[in-house]
């Protein structure tokens, strides 16, 4: 094995490597986020068509959109990689383990987080990328394929609205954790820095997930 | 037999220095051809097996532990002394030797004794250079601290962990030694014999604690380093699992015994609070900076400290010993309690503790203060009493804490069997009658880095390189004999278990062989013990077999030496018919009821030869010269 | 102290321990009860009486590693009622006393479970994979003699201090044992940090965290998922921010040493 094979199948390189792409990741929610805001301009989605047209056809983003589907993937892989070597670390469970004693919760199910949250993925990628790109979409008054349309209209079914705030949920717990221990994983934990550092995460996970949340919740409710 | 010491000739100062040049080296590509055998991972055997690995030799290491990292020496907590001088108060290689013999109570040899003065200064050096985290100043160089029985700042310390920090020096030299190849480790397996061939020690016989297995290794020289017999006594502040097994062996394979009965019983200890206690707790020396010892003038005086005024308390230290006050030397702090207790004025419910109290300190520096000085102490106290020690006064008790006696050895560590040497607590070597604080640790790496390896060499340099297999009848022998006595011990199905035993033994080594002994106890105690190891031997309780992890045969083996090493400390102390130091006869005391030695008849070593378990033992004498110090009566008044 | 404490009246306890005769046989959760216990005996005088009535009765007395009784060794263990050490933090199960248990408690009792760490017998495993840490590089390497004068490297008090605090691990194990993946990783973050603070360490600085990954996760124990058990388990309290410098140390190893 060369030096740099050797280094990422290590335990610590593994973990770097979810937490980088989790921080990217993390960054992609920033973006997707400020773009679906459009969602709430109150000219029947004009502007957010507009903005859709933009992503699905500017070169730069279209390169972005593969180096999104890798920070995915490896996120993904290397997370479940590690959790298939630390299940096999101990074979014998205890009887009796009071882990709720000593740590917190998402940060014990950080994998059972990512689940729900993949499954998520999944179903929004098939609702709104994969008919965007190769489904059948009317066009809005200035010629965008309407999406819009499609999101009114997913967000009206109560239990799609329901998958979503869930998954949102899941989303900030895995975030309070993720967000904080990425830095930790980078070697970033100093008396100084690290109480802002979780503090922050905590705001951004509440914030980018309510974000989210509101979004389905707002086509439910007042549309 | 005439023992010999092989103390250099020549100024004191300069011995070492000259053997060091007069002992014969192996020449580098031949060290290679010896293997050495250590038992014990501690201070001194750890740092033996990593010097001696660096030089070129084969090493085994043999620990009864899971790992070399939890031999006793990692307990230790106050600090190492050293002829440093860096606090420019006046110290140097002279003093700490001087104040070492006094210490003593001038039963140590000269020679050896300033030996370990002079390499004190390197050990300093060699731990920092390992990494040792030893407390700085601000300014970034290393700080020291005071310690009993000297007037300098010698003591070098890593907070309360000392010993911690240095045995974690030498296990990271030694696990650096095992990686290349050249020492190889040895956990959970222990010494059950000492194998001589032609008069030499050959190698030892080991059984592997978790299969069982009995297996010989043969070298060229063996190197006991298996530290005190302090649990002789039952409750003592060693480990449960420290033992005299490794050194007893040899010693009845010929090795020598000297001065068995030097214990060192510590004053200040946490009480014992019930039948079921396994062992004792020290409590740092340094809280009688600032702790008032008491107890009530009355006997029988059953009201809380707090309810007792201050004029019905009796500071019994302060007033015998106005001078010294709390801060005399560890074995007056403890007899005195026990004197106390004897009286019947002691405290708590079983009688037998003194309060150690610091109100007054609390009072005068503040709570804060005292929190910082004795913060960890108070809160181990707290811990394993219950109780609040900022509060209540604290209660303490004397309790066993270390043995200066020990094989005896030559100035090189040599036993009396040619090619067995002993190190660190195992010999009795360096502290006479009475350790002084701080200078166990300095004693074990002394031997380990910076003597044995010297010594050593001067011996296999002579010694042709051949091995001996374990095939031969000697090895075969001490393995059938280690067998039977397992078997023996499985098969007696008595009705006592082997703690039953040792309690009752350990309960006659304290009341006749501890802090006070008279002949005629000794005597008492000693037919006693006789009976006791008989009916051991009739009427213990073992479970299950050798071939499996059996924690009840490791310390039947262990126990049944106890038995017999007792015997061999009462009669020691039955023939030193004087008091010094830790060794103290109730016949031979000054009229202020102080330690009365008697230099004209006792200044030498007991060294005891082994002749059998129900034979007298018999008693060598190397007279001690003192050349370079004056023998004085120590007081502290 | 008895006598000392009004509250001291003896308790009757049920434990339920693993038994398990040898690595590979398999165990099972037995129960005993004990009866008597003194509040002021430690866990481990509370395990003697129950020794000693199995050995009376001419049964196996139950396995269990201890030595110094003081919390400084490392070598006791025991998972107590679902935790590491027990349910007492900053706390070795030795310094663990009864007081904290009431009476007609029932209390489960296992060993240390990590794969990396064997069962010898009953509540006794092998620690030896955390040597085989300590082997890959927790050294400096240095011989005996020929070293420069104790005061000839300053070191500031605040990094001593700290170098100091990550030396205190005592390897007893707990971070593994509580740790949700078996991870060694407190442990190991403990040595690469201590030598990692001082300047005897620096020449071997790279090499050394390099070599001891390595060989921790061969002995197969998990990988760090920042859950931060370990350290609330840890009796010495060895802080989680030595696992940041463990990866801090890592990652600039890799990036930039001279081993290929």
């Amino acid at each position: 094995m060369s030096w740099f094979t050797k280094t990422f199948s290590s335990t610590i390189g593994r973990k770097l490597v979810v937490a980088l792409t989790g921080l990217f990741l993390c960054s992609f929610l920033v973006v997707h986020l400020i773009g679906n805001l459009q969602l709430f301009s109150a000219d029947e989605g004009i502007a957010f068509n507009a903005y859709t047209y933009f992503m699905t056809h500017n070169p730069v983003i279209r390169a972005m959109e593969i180096i999104l589907l890798l920070g995915f993937v490896f996120h993904i892989y290397e997370a479940y990689a590690l959790s298939r070597r630390n299940q096999g670390a101990r074979s014998v469970k205890y009887a009796v383990n009071h882990l709720d004693q000593n740590s917190s919760w998402s940060s014990r199910n950080m994998g059972l987080l990512g689940t729900v949250i993949f499954i998520f993925l999944l179903v929004h990628l098939y609702n709104f990328y994969f008919k965007l790109k190769f489904g059948e979409i009317g066009l809005d008054a200035q010629g965008n394929k309407n999406l819009y349309a499609i999101t009114e209209e997913a967000f009206s079914q109560w239990w799609y609205v329901a998958l979503y705030v869930i998954s949102m949920v899941a989303l900030a717990f895995h975030l309070i954790h993720g967000f904080q221990s990425a830095f930790q994983t980078l070697g970033l934990n100093h008396k100084k820095y690290t109480p802002a550092i979780k503090a922050v995460g905590y705001v951004f996970s509440i914030v980018v997930c309510a974000g989210f949340a509101a979004m389905p919740l707002y086509f439910f409710f007042f549309k | 037999m005439i023992l010999d010491s092989k103390i250099p000739d020549g100024p004191l100062a300069e011995k070492w220095e000259k053997h060091k040049f007069n002992v014969k080296l192996v020449n580098p590509a031949n060290k290679r051809k010896y293997d050495i055998i250590i038992v014990g991972s501690g201070l001194a055997g750890a740092s033996a097996a990593a010097t001696l690995a660096e030089l070129g030799y084969n090493v085994k290491v043999f620990s009864f532990h899971d790992s070399a990292r939890r031999a006793h020496s990692i307990a230790a907590q106050g600090g190492i002394n050293a002829a440093k001088n860096y606090q420019n108060d006046g110290d140097s290689v002279h003093r700490l030797f001087y104040d070492t013999i006094k210490g003593g109570d001038y039963r140590a040899r000269e020679a050896n004794v300033y030996r370990l003065a002079q390499v004190s200064v390197n050990i300093i050096d060699q731990c920092v250079a390992q990494g040792v985290p030893f407390a700085r100043e601000y300014g970034g160089l290393l700080a020291n601290r005071s310690f009993g029985g000297a007037q300098v700042s010698r003591t070098f310390y890593a907070r309360g962990q000392t010993g911690q920090q240095l045995l974690l020096g030498a296990y990271s030299a030694l696990n650096r030694q095992i990686a290349y190849g050249k020492v190889k480790m040895y956990p959970r397996t222990e010494m059950l014999d000492l194998v001589l061939v032609d008069g030499k020690a050959r190698g030892i016989v080991t059984r592997n604690l978790i299969t069982g297995h009995i297996e010989s290794h043969s070298a060229h020289a063996v190197i006991l380093a298996t530290g005190g017999y302090g649990n002789v006594f039952y409750l003592s502040t060693n480990a449960m699992g420290s033992n005299t097994t490794a050194i007893w062996r040899a010693h009845k394979k010929g090795a020598l015994f000297g001065n068995p009965c030097f214990t060192q019983i510590h004053p200040t200890c946490i009480p014992v609070s019930g039948d079921y206690q396994s062992k004792l707790t020290l409590m740092s020396e340094s809280l009688r900076n600032d702790g008032r010892v008491w107890v009530p003038k009355a006997k029988g005086d059953k009201r809380p400290p707090q309810n007792i005024p201050e004029d019905e308390r009796d500071y019994f230290l302060e007033r015998k010993y106005p001078a010294f006050g709390n801060l005399v030397p560890r074995d007056v702090a403890s007899r005195n309690a026990k004197q106390a207790c004897d009286e019947g004025r002691g405290v708590g419910s079983t009688g037998l503790a003194v309060y150690l109290d610091f109100a007054d300190a609390i009072k005068r520096d503040g709570l804060d203060k005292v929190s910082q000085k004795y913060g960890n102490l108070f809160d181990m106290y707290a811990k394993i009493t219950g109780e609040n020690p900022y509060e209540s006064p604290m209660r303490i008790y004397p309790a066993v804490h270390y043995t200066m006696g020990g094989l005896w050895v030559d100035y090189n560590l040599m036993t009396s069997i040619p090619g067995l040497y002993a190190a660190g607590e195992a010999n009795f070597s360096d502290h006479g009658a009475n350790r002084l604080g701080a200078s166990a640790l300095m004693q074990g790496l002394a031997d380990g880095y910076f003597v044995l390896p010297y010594t050593i060499g001067d011996y296999l340099a002579n010694m042709p390189a051949a091995k001996v297999s374990v095939d031969h009848p000697a090895f075969k022998e001490a393995e059938g004999a280690v067998r039977a006595d397992i078997q023996k011990l499985l098969s007696i199905n008595g009705t006592k278990t082997v703690d039953d035993f040792h309690k009752e033994l350990g309960h006659l080594m304290w009341d006749y062989c501890g802090m006070a002994r008279n002949a005629e106890g000794l005597t008492y105690a000693k037919g006693k013990i006789r009976e006791l190891r008989e009916e051991y031997w009739k009427n213990v309780k073992l479970v299950g077999v050798n071939e499996e992890f059996n924690q009840t045969l490791e310390k039947a083996g262990r126990v049944a030496d106890f038995l017999e090493l007792g015997e061999l400390m009462v009669t020691d102390a039955l023939n030193r018919n004087e008091s010094c130091g830790g060794h103290f006869r109730e016949e031979y005391q000054t009229p202020e009821n102080e330690a009365l030695r008697d230099d004209e008849n006792y200044t030498y070593v007991a060294a005891w030869e082994y002749t059998g378990s129900n034979s007298e033992p018999i008693l060598h004498k190397e007279e001690l010269q003192f050349e370079n110090v004056k023998l004085t009566q120590r007081s502290y008044k | 102290m008895a006598g000392n404490n009004p509250n001291s009246k003896p308790m009757n306890l049920t434990l339920k321990v693993w038994r398990q005769k040898n690595t590979n046989a398999s165990g099972q959760l037995v129960t005993y009860n004990v009866k008597d216990i003194s509040p002021e005996m430690s866990f481990l005088e509370m395990m003697d009486v129950l020794n000693e009535d199995l050995l009376r009765q001419g049964q196996d007395p139950i396995a269990f590693d201890h030595d110094c009784r003081e919390g400084i060794c490392g070598m006791c263990s025991l998972y107590i009622n679902g935790r590491a050490h027990g349910p007492e933090s900053g706390t070795t199960t030795c310094q663990l006393h009864m007081r904290k248990f009431s009476d007609g408690d029932t209390i489960v009792i296992e060993p240390w479970r990590a794969n990396a760490f064997p069962i010898h017998k009953d509540l006794s495993v092998d620690r030896s994979a955390l040597d085989r840490i300590q082997q890959a590089g927790g050294y400096v390497s240095v011989n005996t003699g020929g070293v420069p004068d104790a005061n000839e490297i300053p070191i500031p008090k605040s990094i001593a201090d700290k170098a100091f605090d990550a030396a205190t691990c005592i390897q007893c194990g707990a971070c593994v044992a509580a740790c949700k993946n078996a991870s060694a990783m407190l442990f190991l973050s403990a040595k690469v940090s201590q030598l990692a603070l001082l300047p005897q360490g620096q020449v071997e600085r790279k090499t050394r965290v390099e070599n001891m990954l390595a060989q921790h996760d061969e002995e197969g124990f998990g990988s760090c998922t920042n859950i931060g058990s370990c350290a609330a388990e840890c009796p010495v309290g060895i802080s989680l921010e030595n696992i940041a410098i463990l990866n801090r140390e890592y990652i600039v190893a890799k990036a930039t040493s001279e081993n290929v």
